[in-house]
């Protein structure tokens, strides 16, 4: 049976520097989640958290729901058996995250055999298949190739073909397309959605680039400095964005149609994670503060249908495209 | 590709005739100019006509050119001449101590690796805590400790003190456990620094990280994913590291009177014994050299980026 995986007040702390404040986030069976914000608010270190790959000086608290067992009350023996065969992860530089010393058949061999049980002719031949599905051309000579006879675009395919290999519940892919081409992250992307539809498992994509989510995930949830500032299905964000956070990586997104508009940039920078500002992480960059911004921290809450935003201000606003209007007006006067 | 390692190869085997005739010429010349030899193997009241004699029959009284080039001829063909000292063939002295160098080598050699290896590794998985700063402490004494030191501190302890162990000889296996000892502390204390230093660079790398993501146990990917890419840095530092047992064994050989390359070429020095002294200089240099030969092609067959072209240099 596939179960859901729910994240509850996951926090972490690296040397008493707390960089990740409560994160709550539910992933149901084959659903495909966005996590975007930008580098340093949390997203990896969340997944991170979540299957204990973190160094033993980060302190992890919360709790990882899956089938109700908590991951982080498990002991690492246990927690084996979840990483790599119920919750599959992949990674930004696919050269870098392979071992230049071993063979690709080895690396993709030994999730079979600890996930599924195999060995010998089975696992060469399981191997081959994954890396067939994976669309890696002469499957069957390759399987002996080294991770450094291979393009960036091909590694990243043999990750995903590794990460299948334990026919994982979830796959957690971690900016799996930031380090290739653009030409090649398209062809990736098309082949994470396509395994995803074809095995029926959950997809969780982090990435900093909102093109990058919209093509694959139903919903998304925003970053900001250890913090899910709001979260929502991938057409509602991108119609009306709550957030002014989100209104304003929206508005520093190119559109394909209408008027064209000069881009906006958010001002300012993400605070250090050791110095946060006393109420929300966002107020000091933020157009719409007020007083109440910089003393209390907002929380999520539901503003409409699986929309929810953790936001201060945008109670008060009646209407997000009205916000949006008069962020445009605002930016014309300067 | 095979064409390639065949001229590799050939390259290497010429460099490598190269650095032997070059010690070779550098240990005649040295030796040489010490002084004649016949000054210190005959008593010094001996007549200048036996003298005279003994220089002709040795072929002492030649000039020095004809000297050598008679030499790297008789060398050519494996003839390195008789011991001054004991009318023997110098290869023959040589062949009979080789055996103890290299079981003494090779044993401290074998104890430096598991004890440095073992503890490097557990300071590395430690890091920053108090295991490792004791470990790091521990290692640095060892290889500050000089060989002498060391093996006159273990005698006093163990052989005159405690009687325990003998201090001298090589006849029996209880014979080897002192100077085995001695020279492989200091090892294992450079052993273990460099064994955390390797280990702790690729705990850090991201497919350590994959490798757990996967689901692998601590012991399989330190074994699996850790070591072979801390092997090929530590067969590196090994390469350097035979030079230096090599040159710790002329001490050790020394201060326990065993019986090995070291211990002769410090006797054959003290008595200007050349033919000896060059046997023993040209041994130590082949030692060296193949072993360095055989570190450069475990190098290419453990490492799948590199051939054997490339660690054995003259390529492209």
């Amino acid at each position: 049976m596939r179960g859901s995986i729910t994240l509850e007040e996951l926090t972490v702390s690296f040397n008493g520097v707390r960089v990740l404040h409560g994160i709550d986030l539910a992933i149901g069976p084959g659903e495909t989640l966005g996590l975007v914000g930008e580098s340093g608010s949390g997203k990896s270190v969340t997944w991170l958290a979540a299957l204990g790959l973190l160094p033993p000086k980060a302190k992890v608290s919360g709790r990882v729901m899956l089938n109700d067992r908590n991951l982080l009350d498990m002991p690492d023996s246990k927690l084996t058996g979840i990483r790599g065969g119920r919750i599959a992860m992949i990674f930004q530089d696919p050269v870098s995250a392979l071992n230049p010393m071993l063979t690709v058949k080895r690396q993709i061999g030994e999730t079979l055999a600890l996930h599924r049980g195999l060995s010998g002719a089975a696992i060469k031949a399981e191997a081959k298949r994954l890396l067939d599905l994976v669309g890696i051309p002469d499957a069957e000579r390759r399987l002996n190739a080294y991770p450094h006879e291979f393009s960036g675009g091909q590694n990243q395919r043999v990750m995903i073909a590794m990460a299948l290999a334990g026919q994982p519940d979830l796959l957690v892919a971690d900016e799996p397309t930031t380090a290739l081409d653009v030409t090649i992250q398209a062809q990736i992307l098309d082949l994470l959605a396509l395994t995803q539809r074809e095995t029926g498992m959950a997809l969780v994509l982090i990435s900093h680039d909102l093109g990058v989510v919209s093509q694959v995930c139903d919903r998304v949830a925003v970053m900001y400095a250890g913090r899910i500032v709001e979260e929502a299905p991938v057409e509602r964000l991108f119609e009306h964005p709550a957030h002014p956070y989100s209104q304003g990586l929206m508005g520093s997104l190119p559109a394909i149609d209408g008027p064209r508009r000069r881009l906006t940039a958010i001002g300012g920078t993400v605070p250090d994670a050791s110095s946060l500002p006393a109420g929300c992480s966002f107020a000091p960059r933020c157009a719409f503060a007020e007083t109440q911004c910089h003393e209390q921290i907002p929380l999520l809450a539901g503003i409409g249908r699986d929309h929810s935003v953790a936001c201060l201000v945008s109670e008060a606003q009646p209407s997000a495209a009205i916000r949006y209007s008069r962020q445009k007006e605002q930016r014309i006067e300067a | 590709m095979k064409m390639s390692s065949l001229k590799a190869i050939g390259f290497r085997a010429v460099r490598s005739l190269v650095t032997l005739l070059l010690c070779v010429t550098l240990v005649f010349v040295i030796l040489r100019a010490a002084g004649d030899p016949s000054e210190e193997l005959l008593p010094p009241e001996t007549p200048p006509d036996i003298r005279q004699e003994y220089r002709v029959q040795w072929g002492l009284d030649r000039p020095i050119v004809v000297q050598y080039l008679n030499f790297l001829s008789r060398v050519a063909r494996g003839d390195l001449g008789e011991s001054f000292a004991s009318d023997l063939p110098a290869t023959e002295l040589v062949m009979r101590a080789i055996p103890k160098t290299i079981l003494l080598g090779g044993s401290a050699f074998l104890l430096a690796t598991l004890i440095g290896m073992s503890l490097g590794v557990t300071a590395a998985l430690r890091h920053g805590t108090a295991v490792d700063r004791s470990l790091i402490a521990a290692a640095v004494l060892g290889y500050s400790m000089p060989v002498f030191f060391l093996g006159i501190l273990l005698i006093l302890v163990f052989a005159l003190q405690l009687r325990v162990l003998p201090s001298s000889g090589s006849s029996s296996p209880v014979h080897l456990i002192l100077p085995t000892i001695t020279l492989a502390l200091p090892l294992a204390g450079r052993v273990a620094r460099f064994a955390r230093t390797a280990t702790l660079e690729v705990m850090g790398k991201p497919f350590i990280r994959t490798a757990r993501a996967k689901g692998l146990g601590q012991l399989a990917v330190i074994l699996g994913h850790a070591l072979p890419n801390a092997m090929v840095p530590l067969l590196m530092f090994f390469g350097i590291e035979i030079g230096l047992i090599l040159s710790g064994a002329v001490v050790t050989e020394t201060i326990f009177a065993w019986p090995g390359l070291g211990r002769l070429l410090v006797d054959s020095v003290n008595m200007r014994d050349l033919p000896v002294v060059q046997a023993v200089i040209l041994m130590i240099t082949l030692i060296i050299v193949l072993s360095n030969l055989f570190v450069d092609i475990l190098h290419a067959l453990l490492d799948p980026k590199v051939s054997l072209a490339r660690t054995l240099g003259g390529a492209g």
